[in-house]
């Protein structure tokens, strides 16, 4: 094994991580504010790499399509939002798991219904198309470079915008007193719906960025949701310094897992029955990661009310 | 106390609507009747193993797949060798396959029930959001690896060619493995009567409403809880068991997130923490599979509305609806 | 269950009374395949080509009941009890997945149904689980794979990465390869089931210094590789069976599928009558190219239609010895089947090019003529 290898593989696993990201921040960032377990969060990410798809299709123009991502994923959220998800703040945890499983079904088999049952095209756009030469002699996609900046960046406004703004303040009141922030007589219905949108919007450019480099077609969104789970309940639901962390951790766990667990069985094994046993080890490490945080921590790396 | 014998009145009614459909059908020569209404039994089953956890306990779990699946490949597993004549391990002593479906239930339960031990020691730790998730994360690892593990098909499946035997019965006539199928339907439903009025379904409510009055009297929520999810797994694992037999095949299909949904599903359908609901619920969602799947190839469309209607406006399910709000609680 | 599309079967009474008890018995078909959810779009296009087959012939005595296994064993096994008790079908087909064949098949034919298969071949079904009642008309897994490792031994490749998804279609698929293959492997992989990033292990094919990489991606996992390998800078040429570079999908690949080999028993562009009669008509009654899935499916209900102008359907052993002649005019030029009743069949090697706007493959020549299955040996029929 080179050096380079090894040093692909780690920046693999960050970008990775930093994709799982952006779909995990809209998830805790949802569960953080309103309480609320949104299994639809997957079908958002679906709606916006369909929506970029369509748009890119027809106006030849990516930049195009990613806008449309954000303005079709939020616009579909906010919808959502209002029509049925304000009804399950104040559900316990299974109806809130039940109602937006049958979002999951009505979203998926709709589109499916709209787009027909064949995959999208969607590719990357020609100013970040081809690899890059980085230091160690490594050679890497400049889409992926682009993923780890647009990952870094999102995580940083959104610190900023939970931080230092406004709407930011009214959130973090939200978290710890819902009867207080009503009181003071901010129109806490409608912070619920941006907030909802807000997660929507990320969901759906994640869904449009990584659509580019994988299958647009419908139920895409359901393997990412269940590892979005994974990463959030591991930092700690509804901290985004958490999700953050935990997304760079799975990220690089299943990366280097799958890239070194067949690798480590192959020395003292027949190949063919390595590479079987290593990637089906492989295939569950993040599960255990995931038990073994809750082992030691029950509410996660960095929980936010811990 | 009044609703309470309007749901007795819904339950008997449940209960011979099961069992007279089967037989009508067979009246009317239609026999594929016998096989849906022995789906909808098996259902009900994985349903009720849920529902103890549940709706007593409060213990959502979003992983009950996994022992439904355990259920079945222990059935799956020690039929195939049997009928190939190869014992399932010679050391350090000799263990046999089997078509007896008696020694079968045992060991489908034994199976998921062990699994529920070692899954609830690490995830009843947790609670709320935590719970779902880590049940679910568990019961992923076991999908994966049933997929890439080559021994018994992976995701192939496991076909099991003959379906296993019941003393004095031929279980290869539908009416009659429906006729066991509803029998072990109605022992479970009536052992978890009898444990929901028993000290632990006391305890067990009491950890769910409220846990510092029970750690106040000195027992341990967190032992009430383990024992309600291994029973509730060993129930749903025996599901898994007469499901296997119902298909004559077993895969990792019965182990997928989608599968803990669908059993989450029944037991809302019908109503969460009454007795009859997933008979109800896996009645209701049987149906509507079978109606609408016929009639448009977008049915999980209408599916998720109904469902989503279910929710948000008819609380309580079925049951709920019809019978009333008023509990054993 | 209602009916998604029923052909009717007319005056059967009538026709009886005039015919005597001559060949026009009427034949029930239920198809089992998968219309929803993830994997449709192979599904329609079976449906599609079926149904096709069905109007050209207008033959009022065929009657095809359609149903959709949202690809889940448990349903299919439900749908195939109902067909049986319920319906009272004659064959069985369908069925697009090897796990749910394997839920289906050996019960239906124990119960003496045909059944046909216009897609799935797993190993287990053409080897020691053979069946004098089941009959495949599409390939035995093994085949293209096979096929691609002849055609990469005969064109001097010595050093292939070759890489599938972790369960058994992906097992079969690498040792069928391995089969025909007489280089060096550079390194096996095996990646989860439904994976869509590969990044880390394009890194290994980048590390490998393989001069050939075939993989086995179906669906949505072949689009993601392919698209993300096209990105990496990585120009080691890829070759794989026709799934993941056929029609249905190959529009969502786009460029980064150009130039590909893969191996298919057809080709759009293969020089038969029927074969360009088939293409046209189907572009005509669809309004989109076919896929192999559509010629399979075409296949299978041509090889109905021929067997049941010959002879009743109720004659179970007379109905099976048509079916076995193959008289029809497949696209796929001519078909014999093994002893097994698997196709021996002629693979193609096919290239993708672009055709004005559309993706689309064009035939390179012939990879294995005739080939017959590795498991034929194994089936005592």
């Amino acid at each position: 094994m080179t050096v380079a290898l090894f040093a692909e593989q780690l920046l693999n696993g960050v970008q990775f991580g930093l994709m799982l990201f952006l779909m995990a921040a809209g998830l805790t960032l949802v569960f953080g504010v309103m309480g609320l377990i949104n299994l639809a969060h997957g079908s958002l990410y679906m709606v916006g790499a369909f929506a970029c798809a369509a748009v890119a299709n027809f106006t030849g123009s990516f930049w195009l399509g990613l806008g449309a991502s954000l303005a079709a994923a939020a616009a579909a959220g906010a919808i959502v939002e209002i029509v049925v998800i304000r009804r399950l703040y104040n559900r316990d945890h299974l109806d809130q798991v039940l109602a937006t499983f049958a979002l999951i079904l009505i979203f998926s088999e709709g589109t499916r219904w709209v787009f027909g049952s064949f995959p999208l095209y969607l590719n990357v756009p020609e100013l970040l198309s081809g690899p890059v030469s980085l230091p160690l002699g490594v050679e890497y996609p400049l889409y992926r470079l682009a993923i780890i900046v647009i990952g870094f960046a999102v995580a940083i406004g959104l610190y900023l915008l939970i931080a230092k703004t406004r709407l930011g303040i009214r959130i973090r009141a939200g978290e710890s007193d819902r009867a207080m922030i009503a009181a003071l007589g901010i129109d806490i219905r409608f912070l619920y719906t941006v907030v909802f949108a807000l997660g929507a919007g990320l969901a759906g450019l994640a869904g449009a960025l990584v659509g580019a480099i994988q299958s647009v077609q419908v139920g895409m969104g359901e393997p990412v949701l269940i590892l979005a789970f994974v990463v959030i309940v591991i930092g700690g639901i509804g901290s985004i310094k958490g999700a953050l962390f935990g997304s760079l951790l799975v990220g690089l766990v299943d990366t280097m897992g799958r890239f070194l667990l067949p690798w480590t069985f192959k020395l003292f094994m027949d190949p063919s029955q390595a590479t079987s046993i290593g990637s089906a080890l492989a295939s569950m490490l993040i599960y255990i990661l995931m038990a073994l945080v809750l082992v030691a921590k029950p509410k996660g790396l960095f929980s936010a009310n811990a | 106390m009044l609703n309470y014998s309007r749901e007795t009145i819904l339950n008997t009614v449940l209960t011979l609507l099961l069992l007279g459909i089967p037989f009508a059908a067979l009246a009317i020569d239609e026999p594929f009747y016998v096989t849906l209404a022995t789906r909808v039994t098996i259902f009900a089953l994985a349903g009720v193993g849920l529902n103890f956890a549940l709706g007593l306990g409060g213990l959502i779990s979003f992983g009950h797949a996994a022992f439904f699946g355990l259920g079945g490949y222990a059935v799956g597993i020690l039929a195939s060798h049997a009928l190939n004549y190869e014992p399932l391990m010679s050391s350090p002593f000799e263990i046999e396959g089997t078509t007896q479906m008696v020694i079968l239930w045992g060991v489908a339960m034994i199976v998921s029930g062990l699994a529920a031990l070692i899954i609830g020691l690490f995830s009843l730790r947790t609670s709320g959001v935590y719970f779902i998730m880590i049940t679910l994360a568990f019961a992923q690892m076991i999908y994966y690896f049933a997929i890439s593990w080559p021994a018994y098909g992976g995701e192939d499946g496991l076909p099991i060619y003959v379906r296993n035997g019941f003393p004095g019965v031929n279980t290869l006539v539908p009416i009659n493995f429906f006729m066991i199928s509803f029998g072990v339907l109605m022992l479970a439903i009536l052992l978890v009567a009898v444990l929901r009025n028993s000290r632990f379904g006391a305890a067990l409510q009491a950890a769910r409403q409220n846990e510092d009055r029970l750690s106040a009297v000195g027992i341990k929520p967190f032992y009430i809880r383990l024992a309600a999810f291994v029973i509730s797994a060993m129930i749903t694992g025996l599901a898994g068991a007469l499901f296997a037999d119902l298909n004559r095949f077993v895969s990792p299909s019965m182990l997928s997130w989608h599968t803990s949904g669908e059993i989450m599903v029944f037991v809302i359908l019908g109503g969460v923490g009454r007795l009859f609901g997933p008979v109800a619920g896996a009645a209701l969602f049987i149906l509507f599979e079978f109606i609408f799947g016929g009639l448009t190839e977008h049915w999980m469309f209408f599916l998720g509305l109904v469902l989503l209607a279910v929710v948000l406006f008819a609380r309580g399910g079925l049951i709920g609806t019809i019978a009333g709000k008023v509990r054993y609680d | 269950m209602g009916k998604l599309e029923i052909m009717k079967a007319g005056l059967v009474g009538l026709s009886m009374c005039l015919a005597g008890t001559a060949v026009a018995d009427p034949v029930k078909v239920g198809m089992i395949t998968t219309l929803s959810g993830g994997g449709s779009g192979l599904g329609v296009d079976v449906r599609d080509g079926f149904m096709l087959a069905v109007k050209q012939a207008g033959n009022k005595d065929l009657t095809v009941v359609i149903e959709d296994d949202a690809r889940k064993p448990s349903l299919a096994v439900q749908i195939a009890d109902k067909m049986i008790q319920s319906e009272k079908v004659d064959i069985l087909t369908g069925i697009i997945w090897s796990n749910l064949a394997m839920a289906v098949v050996p019960s239906a034919v124990a119960q003496g149904k045909i059944y046909i298969s216009p897609n799935a071949g797993p190993s287990k079904l053409a080897g020691k689980g053979c069946h004098p009642n089941y009959f495949n008309a599409s390939f035995q897994n093994d085949n293209l794979p096979e096929a691609m490792g002849a055609y990469a031994s005969e064109n001097g490749f010595k050093n292939s990465f070759i890489m599938a998804p972790n369960y058994p279609a992906g097992k079969d698929v690498l040792n069928g390869y391995k089969r025909f293959y007489k280089g060096e492997l550079a390194s096996e992989v095996y990646t989860k089931l439904g994976q869509s990033d590969y990044a880390a292990e394009i890194a290994q094919i980048r590390a490998s210094g393989a001069d050939s990489v075939f993989i086995f991606l179906p669906g949505g996992m072949g689009i993601a590789f392919m698209k993300q390998y096209a990105q990496s800078g990585v120009d080691i040429p890829v070759m794989g069976p026709a799934f993941s570079f056929d029609q249905g999908i190959l529009q969502a690949v786009g460029p980064s599928a150009m130039g590909v080999k893969n191996t298919s028993h057809w080709a759009k562009d293969l020089d038969f009558a029927a074969n360009k009669k088939f293409v046209a008509s189907f572009q005509a009654e669809y309004g989109r190219l076919p896929s192999l899935y559509a010629v399979q499916g075409f296949d299978t209900a041509s090889l109905i239609l021929s067997a049941m102008a010959k002879a009743d359907v109720k004659d179970t052993e007379a109905f099976r010895a048509e079916l076995k002649k193959i008289d029809i005019a497949s696209p796929r030029g001519p078909l014999k089947f093994g002893n097994n009743q698997h196709l021996i069949q002629t693979i193609y090697v096919r290239e993708v090019i672009k055709e004005g706007d559309i993706y689309t493959n064009k035939t390179n020549g012939v990879a294995i003529k005739d080939h017959q299955d590795a498991y034929a040996v194994d089936c005592k029929m």
